[in-house]
């Protein structure tokens, strides 16, 4: 495929001095990850990120709910900002994609409408005495690692390579709608080419599926699930991404939204117990991973300690692929070698399934 | 000894001004950008509304040029415009007792319209590459076989604020209505679907032919733009569109898509305008003094205009539109030099 353009809308990442904000959803779907991330930017890149204790949630979900107002978000967010300035950074990095569309919007917002940041300023200030600072640049964590992905193929232990037959992995990258479709230029490569996750994946060797709907919501959106009459709108836009990348028969799925992670792992199983059906060309399911979980794989991070049983999705056929060496028996044992626990295997499992439900029937 | 008349551009506005002048005794100079004449509309198929070749237009316009012995310059930029002459990019000063600006318009980049895929999917082509395809007898997907099912698109670079083409570019709708009826004509079999938003029907003969489309070729009008286009495993285009008369989404799969591009305005307009010290509209066209009486004339005296330097219009206009422009030219000469 000819895709010069996916690298078209650059934008100014910063090389080093992050100050890191953290995502509700990701710390508990995938805590994981947030721990890699951090560990390969200070411990493999060597590159100072400040994980700050003070910072809260952006409130984002409540926004979308219709729970938070808008004057109280931008409050919110304008004291992430000053919590930022007074730790002594001006690179803003946020671990959700949710909480990025709402930066971006804030920012966005106070300067079209200069008299909400007057606003917010003087509510920061009565309700906490701090000063809002602004930052230099915003970015997601995609973007950092993207920015970063040179120097972790330099440093890679693994490919995206299959290990048996040589060929380039295949890889259905998938972003979050709030990353660049709200503000196509606050994403690499714009809103319909973005090419965030595709550069890691080519940098990193593998190949990266095109498929019909590849634009497409993951149907997380937090209306379609959070209402839960909804959900079934929710499973149909998963169902008909998974449905158009099938028959490319890919690898693995990555995504750079928290929600988008969790639900086109979950919605596999929930559609294999519905209908039987499975998107894997085994006959399993396809497994969804994280950006860091892809990089941290590449690096040579054990899986387990990436946190990759917290998928619904076995990862192991992957990781046979990648001629990642690990211990199956080590998948349910948590810190200290504490036994956490073990899921029934599903349809979309590497095990023998015991429940189906055939409700089509 | 004549008066002489720089004209830049050689296209069909600036071939039938030097025609019209050299008839009225003016010695017409064309400078034109490309090393052949004719403009965008060589090399077009057919056109709008009669399926008249385009070449029946633009070939004895180019003989006449020649038999009038009209001297013209070949691959060479007009950098400054003033009405007195032209500077050209070698830094050549030609001059002229007045001078007419014909330099046309630029086809909207649909590689801009990223949603569409032009350029990334195979058989996603604009307008102009249909025409090209029709020039040379063969109109196939690129595996080599015949479309079966084909979606054009209304309004690719027109009307549209995201890409900052505002204005309505005029013949793509009637493009539209006589490509679907061509690739009818073509393929009798096929299903052809034409996505608009309006359809602008302007001209004499435009509304008919659009019924005709509908009535006599089944053409399918559906009112929605597509919002995105995908390739499939096996090379067709899957297209998402909301038809707003229904009020639904929908998404089918075609064989092929053509976009039917819009015009722009010149990017080099900026600097000649600035050269001349005469006005750019919002969109990037030239000013013109009004739409009415001064509409081949601007703020500067000696400097005309001629065809799509000032607006969109079609190839009927264009020349209707040099006519106007030669005769106030004779008549700006006329006035100063009997003084």
């Amino acid at each position: 495929m000819k895709r010069t353009s996916w690298q078209e809308y650059q934008k100014d990442i910063a090389a080093d001095k992050y100050y890191y904000a953290r995502s509700c959803i990701r710390q508990n779907f995938f805590p994981g990850s947030e721990k890699a991330f951090l560990d390969i930017l200070s411990k493999d890149l060597g590159v100072d990120i400040f994980d700050d204790p003070l910072h809260t949630s952006c409130t984002g979900i409540g926004y979308h709910s219709d729970v938070v107002p808008l004057e109280t978000i931008m409050t919110v967010v304008a004291r992430q900002f000053a919590l930022m300035a007074e730790a002594g950074y001006e690179n803003f990095v946020s671990s959700c994609i949710t909480s990025f569309g709402i930066y971006n919007e804030i920012l966005n917002t106070w300067e079209e409408f200069p008299e909400t940041e007057e606003r917010t300023r003087k509510y920061l200030k009565e309700a906490t005495g701090r000063e809002l600072v602004k930052p230099r640049t915003i970015a997601h964590t995609s973007d950092i690692m993207f920015y970063h992905r040179h120097e972790i193929a330099r440093r890679a232990k693994h490919r995206l390579i299959n290990a048996l037959t040589g060929e380039p992995l295949r890889v259905v990258e998938h972003i979050g709608c709030h990353y660049a479709k709200i503000f196509p230029k606050s994403g690499i490569g714009g809103s319909e080419f973005p090419y965030v996750l595709a550069g890691m994946i080519e940098s990193w060797g593998g190949n990266v599926v095109d498929y019909p709907e590849r634009r497409h919501c993951c149907g997380f959106g937090f209306r379609n699930y959070l209402v839960q009459a909804n959900r079934g709108s929710s499973i149909a836009n998963s169902h008909k991404k998974l449905e158009s990348m099938s028959p490319y028969k890919p690898d693995f799925i990555v995504a750079n939204c928290p929600g988008c992670t969790m639900f086109l792992d979950k919605w596999q199983y929930a559609i294999a117990e519905m209908d039987g059906t499975t998107y894997g060309a085994d006959g399993k399911g396809i497994p969804v991973l994280t950006y860091e979980e892809m990089a941290g794989l590449v690096l040579g991070y054990d899986p387990w300690e990436l946190g990759m049983q917290f998928h619904q999705v076995d990862v192991e056929p992957l990781l046979n692929k990648m001629g990642i060496e690990y211990e199956p028996e080590a998948k349910y044992l948590g810190k200290g070698g504490k036994y956490i626990g073990r899921p029934a295997p599903a349809a979309v499992n590497c095990e023998e399934a015991r429940h189906i439900y055939e409700i089509r029937r | 000894m004549a008066h002489r008349v720089v004209i830049v551009g050689g296209g069909a506005a600036g071939i039938q001004t030097a025609l019209e002048l050299k008839s009225r005794g003016i010695e017409p100079i064309i400078v034109e950008r490309d090393i052949e004449l004719g403009g965008k509309a060589r090399g077009w198929h057919k056109l709008f509304p009669l399926f008249t070749p385009a070449k029946d237009i633009i070939d004895p316009l180019i003989a006449r040029l020649r038999e009038e012995r009209i001297r013209c310059f070949y691959g060479q930029e007009v950098t400054e415009i003033a009405s007195d002459g032209v500077v050209l990019r070698s830094g050549e000063r030609i001059p002229g007792d007045a001078v007419v600006v014909a330099t046309g318009f630029t086809l909207f980049d649909a590689h801009r319209k990223q949603e569409y895929g032009y350029g990334l999917y195979d058989n996603v082509i604009t307008s102009v590459d249909l025409e090209r395809m029709m020039n040379s007898g063969r109109v196939v997907l690129t595996d080599g076989s015949e479309p079966r099912r084909i979606a054009f698109l209304h309004c690719v670079g027109s009307r549209d604020e995201k890409v900052d083409q505002k204005h309505c570019s005029k013949v793509c709708c009637i493009t539209g209505v006589k490509q679907a009826i061509e690739i009818k004509q073509m393929f009798p079999d096929a299903d052809v679907f034409n996505f608009y938003m309006d359809i602008r029907m302007y001209g004499p003969g435009y509304e008919e032919l659009y019924r005709s489309a509908q009535q006599d070729y089944n053409i399918h009008f559906i009112r929605g733009r597509i919002s995105e286009a995908a390739e499939t495993i096996n090379k067709r285009i899957q297209i998402k569109a909301e038809d707003t008369l229904t009020g639904r989404p929908l998404r089918m799969t075609v064989d092929m898509l053509v976009l039917l591009v819009g015009m722009s305005a010149n990017y080099e307009n900026k600097n000649l305008a600035q050269s001349a010290g005469i006005p750019l509209a919002p969109n990037g066209y030239f000013r013109t003094q009004d739409s009415f009486l001064g509409s081949v004339t601007c703020e500067r005296e000696g400097i005309f205009f001629a065809g799509a330097a000032t607006a969109p219009k079609s190839l009927a206009d264009t020349l209707a539109e040099a006519s106007l422009t030669a005769s106030a030219v004779c008549n700006y000469i006329k006035v100063k030099y009997t003084k």
